[in-house]
């Protein structure tokens, strides 16, 4: 199976799009969407519904959570992006967000938003003694997350030793059946590791292969987007950068 | 975790004889219902689970192997992981390693040539892929019955786009001491010219029956060869050519800046001796003076750095076929902007120059025209005539003049000997009899595996 992995859409249409086209032309038998579609971008219903339409395995990010709980833990501006994205979304989409899984399984691979080791706390896995307690916590060879909105691959080997390596982006990674893996997937959305470009993964199971992929689209458009629906000028600028 | 016994079945594999036992590993005979080739299974030998270089080395196997192509590295089949029981199933490769041929002492010269360039051919073919091999010695050198050398034990291997497991986990250089390249008992781990100076050692080896810097065994001694030269192999071999000196000497550069850039490139020089410039290295009859190696000591002391991982393995050769005829002379001025054009973005490209003299079909040819004169000779001096616009140093230039009925055919086997990277020639305007007998550049550009530019004049 060649599955298509995207998290931390953050209601950008234009990556959105782009990425969905990409994955399209690429050849893949199914996608699965770790959570965060929603929240700082101007276009959250649009990209609920192109999800909902999928109809993929779709799991609950801590934004999608937001929506009907509350948005007291997070930073100012990605609480202002919630109170904002709150009033676009109908009762039917802001239903279906909440009705979405924390963790969900698709053959053999454990999909989690943030962190296996306790998927509703929205643990960060940016270091490798986070990493060690999701890739504890899961009992899966390969364990994919989001959240972070920077790619990077942990291994967990025999001896219990985790490592984190850069993959370079487009370049297929041998999964070793020595060790369990944890592919933490940058964000379509917002990337913030100074590439602007949409990021995803595709994961094939038969090779046993992850590849992390980029996709360029019009982030210019986003931003004017963002700032023309009165969202923070931070969030308008971070697409530009990628930071 | 399964223990490797005769008779034992793990996913399809029937192990059948032990064939070799190494330090790290177990070899054995296996057969399977769906494979008719013969097949062996390499185990590594894992003492306990905290057997770190072990497991991290067949693991770097694990990961490149399957991802290498091509009649230098052996086929890969299937691969186990921990859980039942660790292995690797690859093609098995009839005959011993290399390495009981080393034991014997000296090669005679034409073997030594032939063998080190079926190595440095390997190694083009390895380098091309992303793969630094990194423990080159004569044991992990098969030779196929066709005569290819296969390249065997990826432990140490670095890919280039994939991460380096060994590099995470330790800190003690890597690789086995006779043939280390300085920069790897300085740490760098995936320059490929470290391959070079290793095949420079090889070379050194089956020249003269010793290892260039002898069995090093700790690492204080290892280190001496950052700044004490080998006995120079003429002292040992006195019958041995001076172009040859300069090629050993040349790959065991202590700085890889210095060695040969690429395989393709040695291997050039092993194929065109007449060619190889002649520098104070092939010269020199004895080692450096005290005080040279003093000083170069005292320059190395503070080094903790040498080399670079996939610096710059992109040292292309640059093939060019002149046409020496009148009908070519009209693009002979075009085709040398062209070559001068490509020189200023590589300015360090190996040029290959050829002319092919097309021999009849049938009947003999006499090698002489009809004045007397040979015409090789004269080819070649029309050849280098041609080449003096270029303005480039002997250093950087081979001519060869090729025969064959087909000068197409000429070109591109001669592409592949040397291992162009790029091919120039020119294109003939158009006639009716290349039209329907097919044009030279045509067939180039069809067949080669080089990048090939054709030059056409305008109009």
């Amino acid at each position: 199976m060649r599955l298509a992995v995207l998290t931390d859409i953050h209601g950008n249409r234009e990556a959105l799009a782009a990425v969905l086209a990409d994955v399209t032309a690429r050849g893949c038998d199914a996608i699965a969407v770790l959570g965060d579609i929603v929240g700082y971008g101007p276009d959250p219903g649009w990209c609920l519904d192109r999800i909902r339409e999928l109809n993929c395995v779709t799991i609950k990010g801590n934004h999608d959570a937001a929506i009907k709980g509350s948005g007291a833990d997070m930073s100012t501006n990605a609480r202002l992006a919630i109170d904002w994205t709150r009033a676009q979304l109908a009762p039917d989409q802001a239903d279906w967000l909440d009705a979405l899984p924390l963790t969900a399984e698709i053959e053999g691979l454990a999909l989690v938003h943030a962190s296996a080791e306790a998927p509703a706390d929205w643990i960060y896995v940016t270091s490798e003694p986070t990493a060690t307690g999701c890739l504890r916590a899961s009992r899966a060879r390969l364990t994919l997350c989001g959240h972070v909105h920077v790619p990077q691959l942990y291994s967990l080997d025999m001896r219990g030793m985790v490592a984190g390596m850069t993959v370079k982006i487009g370049q297929a990674m041998p999964l070793l059946r020595t060790r369990r893996w944890l592919a933490v997937v940058g964000a379509v959305g917002q990337p913030r590791d100074r590439c602007p470009q949409a990021a995803w993964a595709l994961v094939d199971t038969t090779r046993d292969e992850i590849t992390f992929r980029r996709t360029p689209y019009d982030c210019g458009a986003t931003a004017l987007k963002v700032r023309a629906a009165g969202l923070p000028e931070a969030l308008a600028l971070r697409l530009l950068s990628g930071d | 975790m399964l223990k490797p016994e005769k008779g034992l079945t793990v996913d399809g594999f029937t192990l059948g004889d032990q064939l070799h036992e190494g330090g790290f590993a177990t070899i054995w005979a296996v057969t399977h219902p769906l494979y008719r080739s013969a097949l062996i299974m390499k185990v590594p030998k894992i003492l306990d689970g905290d057997d770190g270089p072990t497991i991290v080395g067949f693991e770097t196997e694990q990961m490149i192997m399957p991802r290498l192509s091509g009649p230098h590295v052996p086929r890969i089949v299937a691969e186990g992981g921990f859980d039942t029981m660790p292995y690797i199933v690859q093609e098995a490769i009839p005959g011993q390693s290399l390495q009981a041929r080393f034991d014997k002492g000296p090669w005679a010269l034409s073997d030594l040539i032939e063998t080190a360039a079926r190595v440095a051919d390997a190694l083009a073919a390895l380098h091309a892929q992303g793969v630094a091999h990194l423990d080159i010695k004569p044991a992990n050198l098969l030779m196929r019955e066709t005569g290819e050398v296969v390249l065997i034990d990826f432990g140490l291997s670095r890919h280039r786009d994939l991460p380096d497991l060994l590099e995470e986990e330790f800190r003690i250089p890597m690789g086995t001491y006779p043939y280390i390249a300085p920069e790897q008992v300085l740490q760098t781990r995936g320059d490929p010219r470290s391959d070079i100076f290793a095949l420079g050692a090889l070379l050194y080896e089956m020249a003269t029956g010793k290892a260039p810097f002898g069995m090093p065994s700790k690492m204080k001694q290892l280190k001496k060869r950052l700044w004490l030269d080998p006995v120079p192999p003429r002292f040992l071999r006195p019958d041995l050519p001076e172009w040859l000196q300069e090629i050993i000497l040349r790959a065991l550069e202590v700085d890889p800046e210095k060695r040969y850039q690429t395989a393709a490139q040695l291997r050039f020089d092993l194929a065109h001796p007449g060619q190889v410039v002649l520098t104070a290295r092939g010269r020199k009859l004895r080692p450096d003076g005290w005080l040279t190696i003093w000083r170069r000591r005292r320059k190395m002391r503070g080094l903790t750095r040498l080399g670079a991982t996939w610096a710059k393995a992109d040292v292309p050769i640059l093939l060019v076929a002149v046409d020496l005829s009148p009908e070519g002379e009209a693009l002979h001025d075009l085709l040398l902007t062209w070559v001068r054009r490509m020189l200023t973005h590589q300015p360090e490209s190996r040029v290959a120059l050829v002319n092919v003299i097309r021999t009849a079909l049938l009947g003999i040819d006499t090698g002489t025209d009809a004045q007397g004169q040979n015409v090789h000779v004269s080819r070649l001096v029309a050849l280098k005539h041609w080449a003096a616009g270029l303005e480039l140093p002997e250093a950087q230039l081979t001519f060869q003049i090729l025969e064959n009925s087909d000068a197409a055919q000429a070109i591109l086997d001669h592409a592949g000997q040397v291992g162009a990277d790029h091919i120039l020639m020119g294109a003939r305007g158009h006639s009716t009899t290349r039209r329907y007998l097919g044009s030279v550049s045509a067939k180039v550009v069809a067949e080669a595996s080089a990048s090939v530019t054709v030059i056409r004049a305008p109009g």
